[in-house]
């Protein structure tokens, strides 16, 4: 490890202080010692009771071979003896293991069928997953959903080493999911495009998204907190790039957190009915582009995984067909398809931001009632 | 003497026409060699960039291309080509047998192996890049998603898989058949007996790889929807055909090791193995439970919970025949006469390594904490326990065991005891700390990391490259044995060797056993 130590003192930035070097699950319960889910104490129970008994079984093996190699070894002059068979013995070790694996399999049992028991939910959230970020929708009895996506807030200066790493690096997102704190939440877990996977290690939830399928978890956090979890699906090039990160609040606060939802998507509404300045468009465009185009196209439109946005012919070109790539995507690319992503006036605003941002000096506004007619056809 | 004891032909055309078992096994295990240092470039590559966290070196999707090669040019060209090499030198001379039953398909089954890989490799420089989709290429990553250079992965796969049959049959119809009078099946080397199995095994389960990428192109090309839910397809049947095919492949790799290792610890024990009729029956149960555990890969797609929990059961299962054979193994260690060169140092690392790697399959099989280890770095560690410090180690053992009788000279004993030492130290550097970050959080597969992980990642990438180049060392260690190694006159190169392949010159001449030996030889298994 002095090594190793020795090594990362010579690297270009120093690194952010490191949290300290975990090396065991997550044990279910926090630093203050409060509980933070049961099923994750008990999972963590369930994995070091196995990881004692092959300790136990380790210690037995590597024992007799250990003692073995020392005094059975043909320099200190011993014969070998010819014996190549014995049942009873034979018999002992096949039985024997047996019973020690029903040992495991009765606790492993009881811990997958409460893993199972999705039943009894106070709320639920649909949880989507996209290339490369995940989407949380709160569903209401009323149909009043509240939905929002949840991007990696850690800046590509970091990522690419000109910035020095802040301490959640790449654990960290614009908006996380939030949640109220004892409170059973169901997760209906699905994707939109490929399969990722949903995972919280200290809540012990990890779940498969598969497009076209709903899986379902359930959760019951009994600790406030910010618990940080990441995509454990292998989902195309930026699978390293799409974090979970959910805070558990109180009740109280949860209730004020759901009413600014509200409030905002209100707000949001009622701008795409007014006609905005160009400034306000192009601030809100660059807030838009950062979180949902800058990843593939770059920090300054100059392309990567995706074409190059400056001095692009198709941001530089007709509306119309500008419009049809952010709404409607580029089937068989990793272009997706916005107008479901973005409300009409981050459309607008992206646009505008494209048309007029990286030397494309069109000129063009493009208003949240374009983006609108646009959709109608 | 007349036409039957002619030698080989001169000049490329004897490699390319050769239906010898011995030049075969040669090619076969050569052409593994190049896979390996190939393979293993990639995963320096790999560890190069995982060294620190940020991107430094490649960008994510030329990573995703790293780990998804590197997967399959280790296990479809490292791993599973130098067993059938190991084979076809082994088992006609163990048997007793002239050669294997089918040559002239035993030439085709190699020579359509490096085409393959090089349109695989060929990818890298297609428009799009190579496949990114991870070695084991779940749809619709692989189908909808997928670069272009698909296809031609698809492709290679098909006749990766034709080879592999064939090499399949011709093994089985060579145990079947060639056996010296007098061999019955129960007095069979174990090494043969675990190649039989396995024969079967890929008989079985190559063409149900066969139809997953053939559904894959159909879904890309023919507007078919087997894995695509729109459609009315399940992007979780293909997880379940892959594993059908991937359960079954992991001891495929693995049970020719078992095989190598039970004819190499008698032979440096002194003694003969312990409990040969259970070692079979083991690899027999094994071989049948590698059928019914695939899902145990899966446990977190949302299958039904009594899926689960019969997927646990039978996976837990597994401990049992394969615990049976690592006490057999230890059993025979004891009260022998040891000494530890260094095909037995490979051995005694790898019933060390693998056991460490079986006490965590089964930690795996535990379908609720599984939700905890599933694709993070605590799987990753588990299987290079099992396929590099079992199956890699257990084939280089065989190299430095079988390497006298092959070329008829000895390697150089100490720079093989150094080999062994810093692969051994090389390895355990680079996966130990992966258990660590892996139960800490840190999903597989991702080309950068949260801070927390960045100690024991570049621990393991500098055991990674440690290991790399002790790899360097064993390449120059069998090519100086080969040129000026010390000639070797003894049969019996090791004095507790038993078998019928160390009843024949050292080196074996090309031509061997053309009529079947007498058995009185035998050891009395």
């Amino acid at each position: 490890m002095l090594n190793a130590r020795a090594l990362a003192a010579t690297a270009l930035l120093p690194l952010a202080a490191n949290a300290q070097n975990q090396i065991n699950m997550s044990t279910g319960i926090s630093e203050a010692g409060a509980v933070i889910t049961d099923l994750g104490a008990e999972i963590y129970g369930l994995h070091m009771l196995i990881f004692w008994i092959c300790v136990a079984i380790g210690i037995g093996v590597f024992g007799v071979m250990l003692y073995s190699i020392y005094a059975h070894r043909k320099s200190k002059g011993v014969e070998p003896s010819q014996f190549h068979e014995h049942t009873g013995v034979e018999i002992a070790w096949t039985v024997v293991p047996f019973f020690i694996l029903v040992l495991m399999a009765v606790p492993a049992t009881s811990t997958l069928l409460e893993v199972y028991d999705n039943d009894d939910a106070e709320m639920s959230i649909l949880v989507t997953g996209y290339q490369w970020k995940w989407k949380y929708e709160y569903l209401d009895a009323d149909g009043e959903n509240i939905a929002f996506f949840s991007n990696l807030a850690t800046s590509q200066e970091q990522i690419y080493n000109t910035d020095t790493k802040g301490e959640n690096y790449l654990l960290e997102v614009d908006e996380p999911l939030v949640i109220p704190v004892d409170t059973k939440v169901r997760f209906l877990i699905t994707a939109n495009d490929v399969i990722h996977s949903w995972w919280v290690p200290e809540i012990a939830v990890k779940r498969d998204a598969i497009p076209g399928f709903i899986n379902e978890a359930w959760t019951r956090v009994l600790a406030e907190g910010v618990y940080r979890g990441q995509c454990t699906e292998l989902c195309g090039a930026y699978h390293g790039f799409m974090p979970v990160e959910v805070h558990v609040v109180g009740q109280g606060e949860f209730n004020d957190w759901m009413a600014a939802k509200r409030g905002a998507a209100a707000t949001d509404a009622a701008l795409a009915a007014t006609e905005l300045p160009v400034d306000e468009l192009m601030a809100r465009g660059e807030d838009v582009y950062n979180a949902s185009c800058l990843a593939c196209h770059g920090a300054n439109g100059e392309g990567g995984l995706g074409n190059a946005i400056a001095g692009s012919t198709i941001a530089m070109g007709g509306l119309d067909p500008h419009l049809n790539v952010i709404v409607n995507g580029v089937a068989g690319t990793a272009m997706q398809a916005f107008g479901a992503q973005l409300s009409d006036i981050d459309v607008a605003a992206v646009t505008t931001f494209q048309r007029n941002a990286f030397g494309n000096n069109t000129g063009d506004v493009v208003q949240a009632s374009d983006v609108v007619s646009y959709k109608e056809g | 003497m007349g036409d039957h004891h002619h030698g080989p032909a001169k000049g490329l055309s004897r490699w390319l026409y050769t239906t010898n078992h011995k030049d075969i096994g040669t090619m076969y295990l050569w052409f593994s060699f190049a896979m390996f240092l190939l393979g293993g470039a990639f995963a320096m590559v790999i560890r190069a960039e995982l060294f620190q966290p940020g991107m430094q070196l490649v960008e994510p999707g030329f990573f995703n291309q790293m780990t998804t090669l590197h997967g399959l040019v280790m296990v479809f060209g490292a791993i599973m080509p130098s067993f059938v090499g190991l084979a076809n030198w082994l088992i006609p001379m163990m048997i007793g047998a002239p050669d294997m039953a089918l040559p002239r398909m035993n030439n085709w089954s190699f020579w359509i192996l490096p085409p393959a890989f090089l349109m695989l490799a060929s990818t890298l420089l297609m428009e799009g890049g190579a496949p990114a989709f991870g070695w084991t290429f779940y749809a619709p990553l692989s189908t909808t998603y997928a670069p272009p250079s698909v296809t031609f992965f698809i492709f290679a796969i098909h006749i990766l898989g034709v080879s592999s049959i064939m090499g399949s049959i011709n093994i089985i119809a060579t145990v079947m058949n060639m056996r010296a009078p007098g061999m019955t099946y129960m007095k069979m080397p174990l090494f043969v007996w675990t190649w039989l199995i396995t024969a079967f095994l890929l008989v079985a389960v190559m063409p149900v790889l066969a139809g997953a990428v053939t559904m894959m192109l159909m879904d890309i090309h023919f507007g078919t929807s087997f894995f695509s839910a729109a459609g009315g397809g399940d992007p979780v049947l293909f997880q379940h055909i892959f594993w059908f095919f991937g359960h079954p492949e992991v001891y495929i790799i693995i049970l020719p090791a078992f095989g190598v290792i039970s004819q190499i610890i008698p032979a440096f024990s002194r003694k003969p193995l312990f409990g040969y009729a259970s070692m079979v029956y083991a690899t027999a149960g094994i071989a049948f439970l590698s059928f019914i555990v695939w899902a145990h890969h899966m446990y977190t797609v949302g299958m039904p919970v009594a899926g689960e929990l019969f997927f646990m059961y039978a996976t837990m299962l597994i401990a049992v025949p394969t615990g049976v054979k690592v006490f057999n193994w230890v059993t025979t260690m004891w009260r022998g006469a040891m000494t530890f060169e260094t095909p037995m140092l490979f051995s005694i690392g790898f019933l060390v390594l693998f056991t460490i790697g079986g006490f965590t399959g089964l930690m795996l099989s535990i379908a609720p904490a599984d939700f905890q280890y599933h694709d993070t770095y605590f799987v990753v560690a588990h299987f290079h326990y099992v396929m590099v410090a079992g199956a890699v180690f257990s084939m280089t053992a065989a190299v430095y065991f079988w390497l006298p009788k092959w070329t008829g000279r000895m390697y150089n004993e100490t720079m093989g005891k150094v080999h062994f030492w810093v692969s051994f130290i090389g390895f355990n550097v680079t996966f130990f700390p992966q258990h660590f970050v892996g139960l800490a959080g840190m999903p597989r597969r991702i080309p950068d990391y949260a801070l927390q992980f960045a100690d024991f990642n570049m621990m393991s990438s500098i055991g990674a490259f440690i290991y790399g180049m002790s790899q360097l060392l064993f390449l120059y260690n069998v090519i100086a044995a080969i040129v000026s190694g010390e000639k070797v006159s003894d049969e019996k190169v090791w004095d507790g060797a038993e078998g019928l392949e160390w009843t024949l010159p050292s080196p074996a001449p090309y031509h061997t056993f053309e009529t079947p030996p007498k058995l009185e030889k035998q050891p009395a298994y």
